[in-house]
């Protein structure tokens, strides 16, 4: 009996068990952030707020998590891929623009990259902190990529744009109420560009056009700051 | 879902392979992206073939996250000791990037429409 209980445990261990507990996280915390409505009630912080105790009490290590759930892991690389068919379906949108937007986004990643930077390295940030700073503003599999290539921690990347996500995701709509800004596209290309899926997400709330670009804006940014990060840091490191 | 998944990660392939032959400068999942956008715009793939599977993908991209962010818990340390650093940096760059973006695109379409105005 004792060693099936034995077998049991190293059960939690598992592949099996693993995915299935980020996949049930995951859904409970999409459940609640459509019953709560509220911004900073993330799926994927409620998810990551219950697996990082539950791997405490229970003594797994972060590196067997990460190599049991390494399929997830993976899958980043494709929804970066398939951004291109997004892309793709929002063109109708972004007719006769096209260089208003990629000047905007490319002058927007500039500011966003040389401030993160200058800030942190002002309050004593190390050169390993500051680039996994830089690709802040990205979506996560881009700014994993980025990161890596540049010799910053991917994990602190991931913390670093989820903040990011979150903190922009909420002042955002705030920003641009201030600003007084009318047009549908320079809202949406704001959201996206500064604040990656958790931006698109709020501004889906906006309206669908601002979505739209929102999710257009994602791409874009993403593109721009992977050329433009280890030229900055070339300069300011 | 098969057809889409395979072209999605025939173009990420490729993608992997020019970022080899370009010394990593850009992420492979990068030039992927942006040779399945001009495969679609230049009508090499039918936009149908990829279409179920990018959307099923892109809808629920956080979930993808979630094993990296887990990792946060084996770095706290590192954040908390430079945490004013951070929060204050991120703070101001998000900031300043609403704005820039916002600005720009917002005034380029205002002379847009001047210049129309002005034409007629």
């Amino acid at each position: 009996m004792t060693d099936k209980i034995e077998s049991i445990k190293a059960l939690l261990q598992s592949e099996v068990f693993l995915l299935m507990l980020v996949l049930g996280t995951f859904l409970l915390g999409i459940r609640l952030y459509q019953k709560l409505k509220f911004p900073l009630l993330q799926p994927l912080l409620i998810s990551v707020a219950i697996i990082i105790p539950f791997l405490k009490i229970t003594g797994i290590e972060y590196e067997i998590f990460y190599q049991q759930t390494r399929f997830l892991n993976f899958m980043l690389g494709p929804s970066v891929v398939a951004l291109g068919y997004v892309l793709y379906e929002q063109i109708e949108h972004i007719k006769g623009k096209v260089v208003s937007i990629l000047t905007a986004v490319f002058v927007g990643s500039i500011v966003g990259i040389v401030s993160v930077i200058l800030i942190a390295k002002l309050f004593g940030a190390d050169k390993i902190l500051l680039s996994s700073l830089a690709p802040k503003s990205v979506t996560t599999p881009i700014a994993i990529n980025i990161a890596q290539n540049t010799g910053g921690v991917p994990e602190l990347t991931v913390a670093f744009v989820v903040i990011c996500g979150l903190f922009g995701g909420l002042v955002g709509p705030m920003i641009l109420r201030k600003l007084k800004i009318k047009s549908k596209v320079a809202k949406g290309l704001a959201m996206g560009s500064a604040a990656h899926a958790l931006g698109t997400s709020r501004a889906l709330e906006m309206g669908a056009l601002e979505g739209a670009i929102s999710g257009l804006a994602i791409g874009v940014m993403g593109i721009m700051t992977a050329l433009l990060v280890p030229f900055v840091e070339k300069f300011l490191l | 879902m098969i057809k889409g998944l395979f072209h999605i990660l025939f173009f990420y392939f490729l993608g992997e392979v020019l970022s080899i032959l370009i010394n990593g400068f850009i992420p492979g999942s990068v030039i992927g992206m942006v040779l399945l956008f001009l495969a679609l715009f230049f009508k090499v793939v039918e936009p149908e073939k990829v279409k179920d599977t990018a959307t099923v993908i892109t809808k629920n991209m956080a979930l993808f996250f979630v094993p990296p962010a887990v990792g946060l818990m084996a770095y706290a340390e590192i954040i908390s000791k430079s945490i004013w650093a951070i929060s204050l940096a991120i703070i101001v760059s998000t900031v300043l990037t609403i704005i820039v973006v916002a600005l720009v695109q917002e005034h380029f379409e205002n002379r847009q429409l001047k210049k129309k105005n002005d034409d007629r």
